[in-house]
């Protein structure tokens, strides 16, 4: 394939399709959006306060208290979903929790839970991507990860390098400095810059505002990365502030307000998620880690012909594709073998049903068989008695002769006695 | 030798002294409070404190704003980072502090690396043995033949636990660092960096901390059974209300309303360490110094150190000529009182015995 050169035309009149991104704009509209937020640090950071406030919504509220309200024994992945509504737009907003991380006191392996959920969403969005129907993929894959940092004012823990240095390959992290009111702006900027300087020294990778090509933009993106970590706090409580309603924390000293850039940076950090990058970050965990994750699986499955996927939350760095076979010719040997196994398949259970069929048939003519038998055994029998009774009748019959024959010769008898003495009178007589 | 003198004092009420006129019941026996105190002066004291808490909860800070002056390790060995040890380190510093003629050898002995690692399985060991080190070495000196006049106390007399400010409940950290220590050392738990929390937030924590610490059995300082008598009862039962202190520690100095304060300003507003409506800095400052220091001490000698004592001679039976009464030992000057111990010189036949609870 040649890449030939593109010439650049002018176009001479108005032709129309400028209006492209009002019709994608339309259709990205009317199908809605999604986004997957994760939280992470430990119980106590406010990270149930910070979400509230972000979103405008009681994502935890009273009835439904968050996961801080008691410690967890192990560590839990937690997934509420809220939709919201604004300007005719739809936002499928899912927030996962991870409630128990670096509250016990042998944190080691508490990641494993969460990359483990994060795989596991990269799996499902994999499989559903493989499948042949493909009509509705629901992206539950998780954008962005909000690790939040204890406000110590010395350096990161080390639980946050660890957490941190196995994640930033799977997902985009973004640092955040929790509570950040305990400190003062002096104490905030050098904790900012130790952060800063021990994730440069670890070559952690957070999430990096993308360049573009307008100044303007650039200049907005120089000023958040000057910031980083944001240092944010959290507040739903409405306190009245010079005849200003805002939303802050009442000290006996002060207020603290949540939405004052001299206070803290939640404005900046709710900007950046939600109304500059937020299609950006889905971008980076579709087009960065999706595909580190997706490649690494392929390769993992086809390089020994078996699934040897064991290696999860591991340290790799991504797999360059052109090593093992082209992904067309890996997706024809898969099909291949499938079709394979479906053949292999098929012809057990043809020998299977034949097998079957024949023990039916055979079960038949035994109970068949059985039948005639039992058939032949009864007229037998009653064969037999019927001969018995014949043979009853028969000597029956000959008693009866007996006894006739018996009695006929007693009648003589008497007959004969009785003549006997008849003539014994007459004699006598004589 | 005037003292000597006026201990010698003869008991007729008819010799009372001129100084109080013509109070002719006046004995003098109160005088004794101005010859102790005259011997403490000249003694001085000594306090030694521990504080245990995760890096960054302001303990340090703490240490320096409870003594006015750079008392806490930092101020010894300046380093530029602060870099969390792989294992826990003890680290002891001491300094002669004088305030009014009363001078005090101050210890402060700090923990850093506790809570600092992924695991921290076991991480209060290290404490445990140090503090059980302390009272051997205190006990090797009592028994020992030839001992000091005074012998140097180094127990540690109170321990200051540091509660990160979550606004929810105990760590299983926390728990079972204070059941095990409460039973080996005086317990005074804060909550760490209190202004993260506003008013109402640092009530249901206190109140679930209280419930807590009650469900676990934990007896911090005050303890309940070591109230001498109803006095001292309500005195503590205030305190307990107040378990544990909100605290803020701060040593810069600040400008509010013309006067300098310790505090810390943020945009919205400056916190003052030691405004009560801010936090109670000042509670806590006064229980540790002005009111229960002595108190604090005593418990340690004779209660902490005395349950170590008989668990420890228990241990090497059978070589004693009678196990002594158990007195207490007060004011922390254990020269004053009479040797109750007839033990000899048995100090060889210790050897390392485990330390573990």
């Amino acid at each position: 394939m040649d890449l030939q050169k593109v010439a650049q035309k002018n176009l001479e009149g108005y032709v129309g399709f400028a209006s492209l991104p009002n019709q994608v704009y339309r259709k990205s509209v009317k199908r809605g959006f999604e986004f997957t937020l994760m939280v992470v640090g430990e119980s106590g950071l406010g990270k149930s306060t910070l979400i509230n406030s972000l979103f405008l919504t009681d994502l935890y509220s009273a009835e439904y208290p968050g996961p801080s309200h008691r410690i967890k024994k192990t560590v839990q992945v937690e997934q509420s979903k809220v939709l919201v509504k604004e300007g005719g737009v739809q936002l499928l907003l899912t927030i996962v929790d991870t409630p128990g991380f670096g509250d016990a006191v042998d944190n080691s392996n508490c990641w494993q839970p969460i990359i483990d959920h994060i795989d596991s969403k990269f799996e499902d969005y994999l499989n559903s991507e493989s499948r042949v129907n493909r009509r509705q993929m629901p992206d539950s894959r998780i954008h962005c990860c909000l690790y939040f940092i204890a406000p110590s004012g010395h350096g990161l823990k080390p639980l946050d390098i660890e957490f941190m240095k196995r994640l930033h390959e799977k997902v985009n992290v973004i640092p955040l400095i929790a509570k950040a009111d305990t400190l003062t702006p002096e104490e905030c900027q050098q904790f900012k810059k130790q952060i800063m300087r021990e994730i440069l020294e670890h070559k952690i990778k957070i999430y990096e505002f993308p360049e573009t090509d307008d100044e303007e933009e650039n200049r907005l993106v120089k000023k958040i990365k000057d910031k980083l970590p944001l240092a944010v706090v959290g507040s739903n409580t409405i306190i009245e502030v010079n005849s200003k309603r805002v939303r802050g924390r009442q000290y006996p000293w002060g207020v603290a307000e949540v939405e004052n850039g001299d206070h803290c940076d939640f404005t900046i950090l709710r900007d950046m998620l939600i109304r500059t990058h937020m299609q950006d970050l889905k971008d980076v965990t579709n087009n960065v880690h999706y595909e580190n994750y997706r490649s690494r699986k392929l390769a993992a499955v086809t390089y020994n012909g078996v699934d040897n996927n064991r290696a999860k939350g591991q340290l790799c760095t991504k797999v360059d594709t052109v090593d093992g076979m082209s992904p067309l010719a890996q997706m024809e040997e898969e099909r291949r073998e499938h079709v394979s196994k479906m053949k292999k398949m098929e012809m057990e259970m043809e020998q299977v049903f034949e097998m079957k069929v024949k023990e039916k048939v055979q079960k038949l003519k035994d109970s068949e068989a059985e039948l005639q038998r039992r058939h032949e055994q009864m007229k037998r029998n009653l064969e037999a008695q019927h001969k018995e009774l014949e043979e009853k009748r028969r000597v029956f019959e000959e008693e009866r002769a007996n006894w006739e024959a018996h009695q006929r010769q007693e009648q003589q008898k008497l007959e004969a006695s009785r003549t006997l003495e008849k003539n014994k009178k007459k004699g006598k007589i004589f | 030798m005037s003292e000597s003198a006026k201990v010698h004092h003869p008991g007729p009420p008819v010799k009372a002294e001129k100084t109080h006129g013509s109070d002719f019941s006046y004995v003098g026996i109160d005088a004794i409070l101005e010859q102790m105190r005259r011997k403490a002066m000249k003694q001085g004291f000594e306090f030694n404190i521990m504080i245990v808490g995760q890096s960054g909860l302001g303990k340090s800070t703490l240490m320096n704003t409870l003594f006015k002056s750079k008392v806490s390790r930092k101020s010894v060995q300046p380093s530029p980072e602060e870099r969390i040890p792989k294992t826990i380190e003890i680290k002891s510093v001491s300094h002669d502090v004088e305030e009014k003629g009363v001078r005090m050898k101050l210890t402060v002995i700090d923990t850093p690396g506790f809570g600092d690692q992924i695991n921290n399985e076991n991480c209060w060991q290290p404490i445990m043995k140090f503090i059980n080190d302390q009272y051997e070495a205190y006990l090797q000196e009592e028994i020992n033949i030839n001992r000091k006049k005074r012998i140097p106390d180094s127990r540690v007399h109170c321990c200051i636990y540091f509660i990160p400010p979550t606004g929810h409940c105990l760590r299983p950290l926390d728990v079972e660092f204070m059941r095990r220590l409460s039973k080996v050392v005086n317990i005074v738990p804060v909550i760490a960096k209190a202004d993260t929390l506003t008013l109402e937030e640092r009530d249901d924590f206190k109140q679930t901390i209280r419930e807590e610490l009650r469900a676990n059995g934990i007896d911090v300082y005050p303890q309940k059974e070591f109230d001498e008598d109803a006095e001292d009862r309500i005195i503590n039962d205030k305190i307990r209300e107040m378990i544990p202190f909100a605290v803020v520690g701060s040593d810069q100095e600040y400008q509010v309303n013309g006067k300098r304060i310790l505090g810390r300003k943020t945009k919205w507003g400056t916190i003052e360490v030691e405004n009560i409506a801010h936090c109670e800095f000042a509670y806590l400052r006064d229980l540790l110094i002005r009111t229960h220091m002595q108190n604090i001490k005593d418990i340690t000698g004779s209660i902490h150190y005395e349950t170590y004592r008989v668990r420890r001679l228990n241990e090497s039976n059978g070589h004693f000529t009678s196990l002594p009464a158990v007195e207490p030992k007060t004011n922390g000057l254990p020269a004053e009182q009479p040797a109750a111990l007839q033990a000899n010189g048995v100090a060889a036949q210790h050897g390392a015995l485990s330390h573990e609870m």
